[in-house]
């Protein structure tokens, strides 16, 4: 375990195991004490990758090219760190959440474990063909968290999320099929200097497929159609963590193979991902806003915030814009997971998932309505939190190249995003009808979701460190 | 053309046509049997093309074998999950069957 890159991928899967074995519903101390090494882990890991650039390990001694490397740079340290710490505040939310008879909280633990370990085997991961089985791994995880609650509505969403997520991982594999015959090699490092411009059309038409299949799993406008329903529908823990990480994945990959490998042909397609972001940020926004309902509101308010980490791909001519991108994932996941975890809170006290149920909300919940405030606050992009940032260094980029179409769009998708939240706080303001029920809920849920929604305003001061990490390349 | 070609484009083929099956068909259990042909389609790409010179090539043999495993893990999570939403719809399992 003295290596972070194996302890990382290693930690989940034991816990999960164990909380596998002991049976419905328990282990949730494993997976907490698992979680707290993987967020030291991932610490150390990020102090290494700052100081020293990037960590590598071979697998069981067998380097690459025969055997398997697992290697971290500063945005994979970046990614990793953000899931342990994310994973942590929504465990311990998690703990709270479930009563002992919910029947979503059965396999909770194993599942939520194997899906830690599919994300930081993916982030680690060093060759196309790992990355695909990571993607796998993360996948099936997440639909199995999104069926554990076990209604129909649920593993209805769940189905359709497996076929899209199957799509999407079976294009990318088409993929790399290709380039590996075209190439004979799937590892990153190696395809780097091979790839030019003057590649045959078969890598072309590679690099097409595995990035519509990625585009697919991140569920980027039009291809949105799976995520509302299994975000929306899912316990309120598993959609913080779909919401806030698993999209993030494949954003993630297809960032690394658009600024790695495929790089020379990348200038081609910038404006297609580009021109969907803006549509996702529009008709995104636009279902939130209209959105009778708490949870879907915050799905739909998710494909719209997707839709600024496609805005960046034109600009990545200037570095601000791969600095807005990785902002925003993390602006993002902070936020959705408080978000989501404040939904919960609310359901669990109200007993109902609609916007209009949450009048009275101010006077009964104040810390959980405070959450959503500083949330809010993070996803319309106002000073200082990480939200604010990452829009500021996107307008700066699109200015910075004369693209000011971009600008207009980030800074309308902020007051439209201001538009679904205030809608939220008012709501919340309003009286309570008399003699509505609101039962008594764990503190612990109330404080977590406000400790998740404070590091996305708070994320904003130590914008300077997370852009010095992520700097660190191989 | 030789056999490895020949191999490659009718993988092409079977990953078209599962690919246009699990996007246009409604019925749950055909489209599990598309995936699985899009899935057959890309293995026999990746063995097909890797030939140098004739000798085939061992790297994307074990890479469809961890395909494979992948493939029916997500086979048999699509199939307990129709089984499921089919008992749900009808009624005729309790929820916690197994619990």
């Amino acid at each position: 375990m003295a290596d972070p890159l194996v302890g990382l991928v290693l930690l989940p899967l034991g816990w999960a195991t164990l909380a596998f074995v002991l049976g419905p519903g328990r282990g949730a101390w494993a997976a907490l004490a698992g979680i707290a090494a993987q967020a030291w882990l991932a610490w150390l890991l990020a102090a290494q990758v700052g100081a020293g650039g990037t960590a590598r390990h071979a697998v069981g001694g067998w380097g690459a090219p025969l055997g398997i490397d697992l290697a971290a740079d500063g945005l994979s340290a970046a990614l990793l760190l953000l899931t342990q710490w994310l994973a942590l505040g929504v465990a311990l939310y998690a703990r709270s959440y479930f009563a002992a008879g919910d029947p979503a909280r059965r396999y909770f633990w194993p599942l939520a474990g194997f899906l830690l370990a599919g994300l930081n085997a993916l982030f680690v991961a060093n060759d196309l063909f790992n990355l695909y089985v990571t993607l796998e791994l993360v996948g099936l995880a997440a639909v199995g968290l999104v069926a554990a609650a076990g209604g129909e509505r649920q593993i209805a969403a769940a189905l359709r999320y497996l076929f899209a997520a199957l799509a999407g991982s079976g294009l990318y594999l088409f993929g790399v099929a290709l380039v590996y015959g075209v190439y004979g090699t799937v590892s990153i490092a190696t395809l780097a200097p091979l790839i030019t411009p003057e590649a045959p059309r078969l890598v072309w038409i590679a690099g097409g497929l595995m990035a519509l299949g990625l585009v697919v799993k991140s569920a980027l406008f039009p291809f949105h159609f799976w995520l509302p329903p299994a975000h929306g529908g899912a316990p309120a823990p598993v959609s913080a963590l779909l919401s806030a990480l698993v999209v993030k994945a494949s954003f993630y990959l297809l960032l690394r193979l658009w600024l790695g490998p495929f790089a020379p042909l990348a200038p081609a397609a910038a404006w297609l991902p580009a021109l969907l972001g803006a549509a996702a940020i529009f008709w995104g926004s636009w279902r939130a806003i209209r959105a009778e309902r708490l949870k879907p509101l915050i799905a739909w308010s998710t494909v719209a915030q997707l839709g600024y980490l496609f805005l960046i791909f034109p600009l990545l001519a200037v570095p601000a814009a791969f600095g807005a991108g990785v902002m925003q994932v993390f602006a993002h996941a902070l936020a959705k997971a408080a978000l989501f975890a404040a939904a919960g809170v609310f359901i669990q006290a109200t007993g109902q998932d609609t916007v209009a149920g949450l009048a009275g909300a101010a006077a009964r919940l104040p810390v959980t309505l405070f959450a959503i405030g500083l949330a809010g606050m993070t996803l319309a992009g106002l000073p200082p939190s990480a939200g604010f940032l990452a829009k500021w260094q996107l307008i700066e980029a699109a200015l910075a190249l004369g693209h000011w179409p971009i600008a207009v769009v980030a800074l309308a998708g902020g007051l439209m995003a201001a538009v679904y939240v205030f809608r939220v706080l008012r709501q919340a303001f309003c009286l309570a009808p008399a003699g509505a029920p609101v039962a008594a809920v764990p503190r612990a849920l109330e404080w977590t979701a406000f400790a998740l929604a404070a590091a996305s305003v708070l994320l904003g001061f130590f914008g300077v460190d997370l852009m010095t990490l992520i700097e660190v390349r191989a | 053309m030789t056999s490895g070609l020949l191999f490659a484009l009718v993988g092409v083929a079977l990953f078209a046509l599962g690919l246009a099956g699990l996007v246009l068909i409604g019925d749950v259990l055909r489209r599990i049997l598309a995936f699985n042909l899009m899935g057959s389609g890309a293995f026999l790409v990746l063995v097909g093309l890797a030939q140098r010179n004739g000798v085939p090539d061992a790297v994307p043999q074990a890479m469809v074998l961890t395909g494979i495993v992948v493939a029916v893990a997500a086979t048999a999570l699509a199939l307990a999950l129709a089984r499921r939403l089919d008992a749900q719809r009808e009624g005729a399992l309790p929820e916690d069957e197994d619990g």
